[in-house]
């Protein structure tokens, strides 16, 4: 077993590649803590089985309500130090669209993979949609619970969309751990930072590149999306 | 193509917020087909699926077994009475209503069969004195109170009611026993329901009611009240 890689991230250590530095794995793991949390205490709030089993309505009800508070947080933090420069080219390369990411996803996976690059079509819009939701669950949350201000409708809108978009994530977030389960290699590099080299030549042939493209040093990564004018 | 499908996030839950309300009583009549008939609870979970939502103003869930439960008719009576479950269920008349249940937070459940005890026979039967005014209710919950007036607790749809939905009141809908005032907003419903009192004044520190001593309308009619406009139940 590999040591948790401190080094920065897309670079070689060894026969291996840093996929997600330090700053990305922790950004992830307390954002996964924060959304299950989430996701538990506001099944037992939703569901009155659940609540009747669980009680301590109160208590549930604060901790729903302040863990959303902190939902922000991490993705602010991940901003906030000098670790942002791979948390800003990892986004980067998450939100960007290309014509093959819609090839690989209208054909569940098997085709657009030659020139697959570090993420595919369905982590980037995993990521997006996770990320999406932080200000509408935030703002449809606080709507919910400091309704005072608010027309009563707005109440009910907000509710509908949290209800709703809760439910969409319970069914991402299950996919997205079902995923995780089923590729260890992929669950290890969020874990410890690392993936084969190989399995990188093999399946991400365009991260691939990128990474040859600076070596012999490989710390040399270029921006992706800084792609040469003109 | 991440920008714009955060915006675009952003924009659909706005609209969400403003729409929202009348997309779910939508959604209520696209889904009903479907959840009406269906035996497995399963869309239940789904939201618009006319689902109550649960509510207590204390920390749990109060607790009462169906052997321990008493209900009490006192105050301004000639004969008080104390009641059990068995007297509920089986030994007063019966009557069964199908109404709509509002809460004022905007959420409404169609056609919910309850059944009872008329509120107007418990008073008949207790003989209510002449200078009585208004009827006070306690919640077991040791927070929750309401009150109604006595014209109001005399409607033919107010009900003590031991059984809803096709089975008995469960406990996060305020079993054993609740009230059920047919034609207002749900927070006169109240849950958990063990003592009715009749009162000839209303008075501090529990009236007019847990929720409209902190604001919200004492004479709660649905489409009324509350500055809402609902179809009546």
């Amino acid at each position: 077993m590999t040591a948790a890689v401190t080094a920065e991230v897309d670079t070689r250590a060894g026969d291996r590649v840093v996929r997600f530095a330090r700053a990305e794995r922790w950004l992830h793991w307390s954002n996964a803590t924060l959304f299950l949390v989430l996701l538990a205490t506001g099944m037992t709030l939703y569901v009155p089985a659940l609540s009747r089993v669980v009680g301590r309505r109160v208590l549930i009800k604060d901790l729903h309500v302040y863990s959303g508070l902190l939902l922000p947080v991490p993705l602010l933090l991940a901003y906030a130090g000098r670790w942002r420069g791979g948390v800003r080219r990892d986004v980067r390369r998450l939100a960007r669209w290309s014509v093959d990411d819609r090839r690989w996803l209208t054909s569940l996976g098997r085709r657009g993979r030659t020139t697959m690059g570090k993420f595919n079509a369905g982590q980037k819009l995993n990521a997006i949609f996770v990320v999406g939701c932080i200000p509408v669950m935030l703002a449809t949350g606080s709507i919910m619970r400091w309704f005072d201000p608010f027309p009563l409708a707005w109440r009910t809108g907000a509710t509908f969309v949290h209800d709703w978009l809760a439910l969409a994530l319970l069914a991402v977030i299950v996919g997205h751990i079902g995923k995780a389960l089923a590729e260890p290699v992929s669950l290890r590099a969020m874990v410890r930072g690392t993936v084969p080299a190989a399995h990188v030549e093999r399946h991400h042939p365009r991260w691939w590149a990128e990474l040859q493209a600076t070596s012999p040093d490989p710390t040399q990564v270029p921006d992706p999306t800084d792609a040469p004018v003109g | 193509m991440g920008r714009r499908a955060l915006l675009g996030m952003l924009g659909l839950g706005g609209l969400g917020i403003l729409w929202g309300a009348k997309a779910q009583s939508w959604m209520e009549d696209v889904l009903r087909p479907l959840t009406i008939n269906d035996q497995t609870g399963l869309s239940s979970f789904l939201p618009s699926s006319g689902r109550f939502r649960i509510y207590t103003v204390t920390g749990d869930l109060p607790r009462r077994t169906d052997a321990a439960y008493r209900l009490t008719v006192d105050g301004a009576v000639d004969h008080p009475v104390t009641l059990d479950l068995s007297d509920l269920r089986n030994r007063l008349p019966q009557t069964a209503l199908t109404k709509d249940f509002q809460c004022v937070t905007g959420w409404r459940i169609k056609e919910v069969p309850w059944r009872g005890v008329k509120l107007a026979d418990l008073l008949d039967d207790a003989g209510v004195h002449s200078a009585a005014t208004h009827v006070r209710f306690w919640s077991f919950d040791g927070v929750y109170t309401e009150t109604l007036t006595l014209d109001q607790a005399r409607r033919d749809d107010v009900l003590i009611a031991h059984s809803m939905q096709g089975g008995p009141v469960t406990r996060e809908h305020g079993g054993p026993v609740r009230l059920y005032v047919a034609p207002m907003y749900g927070y006169k419903s109240l849950k958990w329901l063990e003592r009715v009192q009749v009162v000839t004044a209303l008075d501090a520190p529990t009236d007019p009611g847990y929720w409209e001593r902190l604001g919200y309308d004492v004479d709660a009619w649905v489409g009324r009240s509350n500055g809402l406009d609902d179809a009546p139940t």
